[in-house]
């Protein structure tokens, strides 16, 4: 017996701080990894066409990004649970005809009241997913997938034949994404803010861990006591809720808003999550890297633009871009289990 | 063994508790009564009249055979099931607990053989998910955490990175985390469901310390295991229960595993009398320099007709990688496999099987089973051209291959068409080894047969892969369980660290020298 305390004393920290610098250094690769590939792009674009690195270049990237940015924040915190919110795209429809259709019917309506219109419109939509999901249990994916249609049925239902055209909306309205400092949009900087908060949130709140826990393991979170379904539920109102102002920021973005604003954007929100290094399945990535995720996808999108390249071939790179990361996960997840796993030998033994 | 440094009392152990060894806690009141409990699912009556005293500073051992009520108990006091009748006192109060919040909350904690963690967070969020330190603003205090998670293992003697993620850590050091999790609730009864089952004997020590430091700190707990001989080295007190009911009650002193057995079954088993001569065969497996990278290095070793060979060693010495590979699960970088003489195409299964090899793996449920399939296609699932006409899989013929081999298993089922799920742990494993049974293997590769499961069908096992061995079968064994390798194998192989270090043929292997030649430290049993 004598033998055996020392190997348990043996078994010490250095390892123990070796695989944690090791697991460290690999997530936060992660998202160095993306700002990589996004150089690598920009460096080789502007290389083929200069043009891509004009200021107005650099505005329309951030255009696109931001919204994405945004909604992939919602999107994220959703995932993170093991859930899937594909209403978004629709929820966004809604919302961006509803607020701008406001300026025409009230007249000298204040511009935050439109805001709070789309943000209640988006938890409104919010709870209808979080409910169906949290309380009935209804798989996310089914849910949502059937309220991406209803709510975009009900969209073409309200605005009919219909649009609202940049000459109703006013000026300071649409000077919300256009105004900025040099090549950055001022609401670049607020969502960039709005993410880094989010970030925080998932970081170092109760709450925003037990998000974490419920995708990482749904039973263990249950009996630790979580309440999953109030968390689960949460999650999806947010997301509903961050669509919403997404809407309002398109229709500010656009001026031109039809039955069919932000369609098909639900998929390219999931992939600027999964691109980000957000687990599918749930329990890891962040919102940074998330967020990351979205300005690649933005960036590879105004780059084939530029270059002028059909946009068919966007939606392949995207595709692309969704095997690559994905594989990269699953890889880097193997890999790390067994680095870990071989340090535990190591203290074992 | 305990060590002396208690750190800022998370664990309330006084100086006078420490050293205090069970003797006077005898005299002391009960910390956890159950009296007459019951429990019925449908028809069957899982527990009549279970009742259970559990002392402070006690370990108290509680075994019988699969199907006694165990496990519905532990599932009673954990809050999981709540009982049909019967009464829990906790500290002379009595209390009930519908859920497993309301057990936690009354100082009930489980740590169950396979723990539950969250594999993508912390060892330290683990710990206090749901209840993280806070600090100003209500934000979580990560130092804290981290400091108060030191201070839950130190005490323990438990080295173990609070920041590293719980995704591979091995089931010994999750149990440990779901120690510290009940240490840091404060319960003050902590039920351990057959945690060794999964153990390799180092680690089985380690929590046996462990589980001391446990009961030196006044804590009550309650052991379950199916190895009686891990009882009487950590229990001081035992409850032997039999169809439900307690049967025997009463400290250990004085009793032999055999008064046990005979409570737990309520007859005699009969020892497995002495190993007839072994009649060797020709080599069926022969494993030259099989090596993968980091996994396992230079394993040589055959394994002849009528043979058991063993291979035993730590959990994480590489064995189930050894099997895998041979049987083509896994690949290998070096080295080369034969069946009955004839090279074997690595990284295909399909091959093994067609030579005639067959794994019954470590993990039924995962590996072995298709859980939501009858019992009948189970056992059918690996021959189905038998039962086969012109591509269609005929359920008569299913049935007819089926119940033959079930029958010479003495597999115990309702129906063939239930699900397999249906069927116990002990009976789930004698279907799975029905179903590589009925294809008839020159080799059979087993891979922790017993694990889980009661006294009787254990030795059923036994006997099954000893009349193998005599109808010419090789067979491979994997098995954590000294006692098993002693008992079934000819010729016993141990492999430390991805190598194989040690040989013993059957006379010469005992405990000592096989834990010894697996732990690498040989000096510790030397004369």
């Amino acid at each position: 017996m004598s033998a055996l305390p020392d190997a348990v004393e043996g078994a010490g920290t250095e390892a123990g701080s070796g695989s944690r610098r090791l697991a460290d250094v690999i997530f936060r690769v992660r998202e160095f990894g993306i700002i990589a590939v996004l150089l690598v792009f920009v460096a080789i674009t502007s290389a083929i066409q200069p043009r891509f690195i004009d200021v107005q270049n650099i505005k329309f990237v951030f255009f696109n990004a931001v919204l994405f940015a945004l909604l992939a924040l919602g999107e994220t915190m959703v995932v993170l649970t093991r859930n899937i919110d594909l209403s978004v795209s629709s929820v966004l429809g809604l919302s961006a005809y509803l607020s701008a259709h406001l300026f025409s019917q009230v007249h000298g309506v204040p511009i935050v009241v439109v805001f709070l219109a789309g943000l209640v419109i988006g938890l409104a939509c919010g709870v209808v997913n979080g409910a169906i999901t949290a309380v009935a249990r209804v798989p996310s994916l089914v849910v949502t997938l059937a309220t991406l249609y209803i709510f975009r049925a009900l969209d073409v239902i309200i605005v009919g034949g219909g649009m609202v055209v940049a000459s109703t909306l006013p000026n300071s309205f649409l000077a919300i994404t256009t105004s900025s400092v040099g090549a950055v949009p001022y609401l670049a900087i607020v969502i960039a803010a709005v993410v880094l908060a989010g970030a925080f949130y998932l970081r170092s709140f109760r709450s925003g861990r037990e998000l974490y826990a419920i995708g990482s393991n749904p039973a263990a979170a249950t009996l630790a006591g979580i309440p999953t379904g109030k968390r689960i539920f949460s999650a999806f109102v947010i997301s509903g809720g961050i669509a919403g102002i997404a809407g309002v920021l398109w229709a500010a973005t656009y001026g031109t808003i039809d039955s069919t604003a932000g369609y098909g954007y639900e998929l390219t929100v999931v992939a600027a999550v999964v691109v980000g290094g957000v687990n599918i399945f749930g329990g890891s990535g962040t919102v940074t890297g998330a967020a990351l995720g979205a300005l690649l996808l933005a960036t590879i999108n105004q780059a084939l633009y530029v270059l002028g390249i059909s946009s068919f071939w966007d939606l392949a790179i995207d595709g692309f871009l969704i095997v690559v990361a994905i594989s990269l996960d699953h890889w880097i997840s193997v890999r790390l289990t067994s680095a870990l796993r071989k340090r535990s030998l190591q203290h074992a033994t | 063994m305990v060590p002396d440094a208690v750190h800022e009392g998370e664990i309330a152990a006084g100086p006078e508790a420490v050293n205090g060894p069970s003797s006077s806690a005898a005299a002391s009141e009960p910390l956890l009564v159950l009296e007459h409990a019951s429990k019925s699912f449908g028809a069957v009556r899982a527990l009549e009249d279970a009742s259970l005293e559990l002392y402070p500073g006690e370990t108290h051992g509680l075994v019988g055979e699969n199907g006694a009520g165990k496990s519905t108990l532990v599932k009673i006091l954990a809050g999981v099931h709540p009982p049909d009748g019967g009464v829990l006192r906790i500290g002379g109060r009595e209390v009930v607990v519908p859920n497993p919040a309301a057990a936690r909350d009354a100082g009930i904690a489980v740590i169950y053989q396979e723990p539950n963690l969250f594999p993508d967070l912390t060892v330290a969020e683990n710990v206090f998910m749901g209840r993280q330190p806070l600090r100003a603003g209500h934000r979580i205090d990560g130092k804290a955490m981290h400091r108060r998670v030191l201070d839950l293992l130190v005490p323990l003697g438990v080295r173990l990175d609070p920041e590293r993620i719980a995704r591979g850590l091995s089931i010994a050091d999750q149990q440990i985390v779901e120690i510290a999790k009940a240490l840091s609730l404060e319960a003050r009864v902590i039920i351990m469901d057959e945690p060794t089952a999964a153990l390799s004997a180092y680690e089985v020590q380690r929590l046996f310390r462990v589980v001391d430091t446990l009961r030196a700190s006044g804590a009550a707990v309650l052991f379950i295991s199916h190895r009686l001989e891990e009882v009487f080295v950590i229990c001081q007190r035992v409850t032997v229960m039999r169809d439900g009911r307690q049967v025997l009650s009463r400290p250990l002193e004085g009793l032999s595993a055999d008064d046990l057995v005979r409570a737990m079954v309520g007859r005699d088993v009969v020892e497995r009398e002495e190993r007839e001569q072994v009649r060797r065969g020709d080599v069926v497996l022969r494993v030259d320099r099989l090596t993968r990278e980091g996994v396992f290095v230079d394993v040589s070793f055959e394994v002849r007709s009528g043979e058991i060979v063993a291979l035993a060693g730590l959990v994480g010495a590489g064995r189930s990688e050894v099997v895998r590979a041979i049987f083509g699960i896994d690949r290998y970088d070096a080295g080369t496999v034969h069946v009955a003489g004839k090279p074997l195409k690595k990284g295909a299964p399909v091959a093994a099987m067609a030579a005639g090899v067959g794994l019954v793996p470590e993990d039924r449920r995962l590996q072995g089973l298709v859980m939501e399939l009858s019992i009948g296609g189970n056992i059918a699932l690996a021959s189905l051209k038998h039962v086969r006409h012109f591509g269609l899989v005929r359920r008569a013929a299913e049935n007819r291959f089926a119940t033959e081999w079930a029958t010479r298993l003495s597999l115990r089922y309702r129906r063939f068409s239930n699900t397999v799920s249906t069927l116990s742990g002990g009976n789930q494993q004698k279907a799975v080894l029905a179903k590589w049974l009925s294809r008839r293997p020159q080799l059979l590769i087993v891979d922790e047969p017993t694990r889980g499961i009661d006294v009787a069908t254990k030795s059923e096992v036994h006997r099954l892969l000893l009349e193998l061995a005599q109808e010419g079968v090789a067979v491979l064994m994997i098995s954590s369980e000294l006692p098993e390798v002693l008992r079934v194998a000819d010729r016993v192989l141990v492999m430390r660290e991805g190598r194989l270090v040690a040989e013993f043929p059957h006379q010469e292997a005992s405990e000592e020298s096989l834990v010894a030649a697996a732990t690498g430290q040989t000096e510790m049993f030397a004369p």
